[in-house]
């Protein structure tokens, strides 16, 4: 498992990283490696403050998994605790109130796959057709925009619009009594987290299919044109076919966070659409360690969640290769 | 945000002066299409309006939501009452709602306490960040190799919220400000784009360098750096907009609400709005000078990004492949 980036120019023996081959040599390489190190002392300097962040903060908390197999009370800390097994597994899978966690976080998911995409594509075929670059430019700007406002301010953007007392509320409904609240139906749980995700997200995925149109050959169009290919034939032949890779590669990083995927859009709204509809595992985890102080089973909740998150990206990617795609990494 | 970016920044740079001797100068965004390629059909009046039309439309629907809060937010709170709870155009102008936050103890602090975390915050990850991409960059470094691939295996496994509680916990930064840093330093992502970047530089800038004398951080500071503007740029603001807009971190690790930044206000001042909503006591519940004020709580959380997006975005129509695949 490598990076795809990697620097064209240097060769496996060149590469450091490339340490396997090690036993076959011990001793001159051990000298060779030496050598290597004081070369690249600085650069090994560089890289401490990062390593480190990565050693403590990433791997440091992969390993406080363990409590997991714990039955971790706080108090006596890890150490201290009482070793469970695999009971807290039980537990979970046990637990109805888990499976429904799971079922909404990978329908929610799967429902904004399905809708997240179509909808860049649609605007960022448009806004390729603009001819003119400067309202093209505004435009991209604009849609970019609320990918970096936060959650919470989107939230409260999308409900001074749309919300009880909203704008388009109240010139739809004429100033009349009887509204829908959109933020609280049960029901409209699902298609408002899309609504909201589109709302913000769009222009983002916006960008990048622009910028994949913008990469897509002139001279394909040309000749398609002169076989006589209308437009709507050049967009399934030429400019599908063009944009892809990239559209793949969207999909997969949405996919790998699936099991993530609007952490902090859902819990801002669980309490108003109701846990019952709303309850996602991230919110089932942070909810049973803050709420219910049962850390061990939030714990193998969250462990769990990693893992298939883990298993679903990379099968992803063997998909994408089979198919001849880039995918995310190789 | 993903380890992609080593493969969509190198088809990027790739595919880069190809791009730029497209007949119609096309980056996304970037110099004016000129001409309908000859082989294009005209297009029939009645697309054109429709194009428009749509064009219009998304336009609107991004930007409306931003104005009705602006606007509700500069009008008096008696004029929000009339107008049924938001306003469309500041009739009675007011900035009483602004006047209210920033003299108030509260947001006041929360305002200041975030723009600290900002400039503390990316500064910290930026330093971190840039060392270790540049060290990264640079070919046959012992040990590189093993320190990506850790990278690419913490990006694709990222420790859940509960392990990096107690981390955290562990380390005693509980209820600390650091607490709010620490943990989110290098953002994997942003780490590769950085390092993308740095190998397209031309590597003979090295080599003379290196033939003057001056070491690696002399390279890295008088070299790399000046070069690297845009891209710099683009990161800081990455990672500025994620410590501006991060609200969970300081629930999480900070007990004491009177320490938390802007933007876990606001999500206390926004849930109790939903809730409130929800126990079916829309309006009444939240009195119209508290809707004045969220307004403007929110209006304040925005504009910072507002303000710097504008200078940091035409760096991201130079690199957007690379920039952009940020989720």
């Amino acid at each position: 498992m490598s990076l795809v980036g990697q620097r064209p120019g240097s060769t496996p023996a060149e590469r450091p990283g490339a340490a396997p081959e090690a036993p076959t040599a011990p001793t001159r390489h051990t000298v060779s490696r030496w050598q290597r190190v004081r070369r690249d002392r600085v650069l090994l300097l560089m890289m401490v403050p990062g390593v480190l962040y990565f050693v403590i903060f990433q791997y440091g908390a992969l390993a406080m998994n363990v409590i997991a197999f714990q039955h971790y009370i706080p108090f006596l800390g890890m150490s201290n605790s009482p070793w469970a097994g695999i009971s807290n597994f039980r537990t979970l899978f046990g637990d109805p109130g888990f499976w429904q966690a799971v079922w909404h976080t990978v329908s929610l998911a799967l429902f904004q796959l399905v809708f997240f995409i179509p909808v860049p594509l649609a605007v960022a075929l448009l806004l390729h057709s603009v001819l003119n670059g400067p309202v093209r430019k505004f435009v991209q700007s604009v849609v970019f925009l609320p990918h970096f406002v936060s959650w919470v301010v989107a939230i409260a953007l999308i409900q001074q619009m749309v919300g009880p007392t909203g704008v388009l509320t109240n010139l739809l409904s004429g100033g009349g009594d009887h509204v829908v609240n959109l933020f609280t139906d049960p029901s409209l749980f699902q298609p408002m987290m899309v609504a909201e995700l589109i709302w913000k997200d769009c222009g983002w995925a916006t960008v990048i299919f622009t910028a994949a149109l913008f990469q897509v050959d002139e001279q394909l169009y040309e000749s398609a044109a002169m076989d006589g290919a209308g437009p709507w034939r050049r967009l399934w032949h030429v400019t599908l076919p063009g944009v892809r890779p990239v559209v793949v590669l969207v999909l997969i990083m949405r996919l790998g966070s699936v099991f993530s995927v609007g952490f902090d859009q859902v819990l801002l709204q669980r309490d108003s659409f109701g846990q019952r509809v709303s309850e996602v595992i991230d919110t089932y985890v942070y909810y049973h360690a803050t709420v219910n102080g049962d850390w061990s089973v939030a714990a193998a909740a969250g462990l769990f969640k990693g893992v298939v998150a883990l298993v679903l990206v990379v099968a992803a990617n063997k998909v994408a290769h089979r198919l001849g795609e880039q995918g995310v990494y190789r | 945000m993903s380890p992609a970016t080593g493969a969509t920044a190198r088809r990027a740079k790739d595919s880069g002066p190809k791009v730029s001797r497209m007949p119609n100068g096309r980056m996304p965004g970037g110099r004016t299409k000129a001409r309908r390629p000859a082989w294009q059909e005209e297009p029939r009046a009645l697309t054109t309006a429709g194009k428009v039309l749509a064009t219009v439309l998304i336009t609107v629907a991004v930007v409306a939501p931003f104005w009705v809060v602006l606007a509700t937010s500069l009008s008096s709170s008696r004029q929000v009452t009339a107008d049924g709870g938001y306003s469309l155009w500041p009739r009675e102008f007011s900035l009483h709602a602004f006047h209210q936050i920033l003299t108030g103890s509260t947001a006041g602090r929360a305002l200041v306490m975030s723009l600290l975390l900002v400039v503390v915050g990316t500064a910290v990850s930026l330093a971190a960040t840039v060392l270790l991409a540049y060290a990264l960059a640079r070919p046959g470094v012992i040990g590189g190799g093993w320190v990506l691939k850790m990278t690419l295996i913490a990006f694709l496994f990222p420790p859940g919220i509960i392990p990096a509680y107690l981390v955290v916990d562990n380390l005693g930064l509980i209820d600390s400000y650091p607490s709010l840093v620490l943990p989110v330093v290098v953002d994997v992502f942003n780490l590769v784009v950085l390092r993308g970047f740095f190998q397209g530089l031309p590597g003979e800038l090295f080599e003379a360098a290196r033939l003057d004398g001056a070491g690696e951080f002399t390279v890295l500071w008088r070299i790399v750096l000046p070069l690297s503007k845009s891209v710099i740029a683009v990161v800081g603001f990455f990672y500025g907009v994620t410590y501006w807009n991060d609200f969970f971190r300081a629930l999480f690790y900070l007990n004491d609400p009177g320490r938390w930044p802007l933007s876990t206000l606001l999500r206390l001042l926004v849930t109790q709005g939903v809730t409130a909503d929800a126990n079916g006591t829309t309006a009444s519940a939240l009195q119209d000078t508290s809707r004045t004020t969220l307004m403007a709580t929110i209006v304040l959380a925005v504009v910072p990004v507002l303000v710097v997006y504008p200078f940091v975005q035409r760096f991201f129509t130079k690199g957007v492949l690379t920039g952009a695949v940020k989720s």
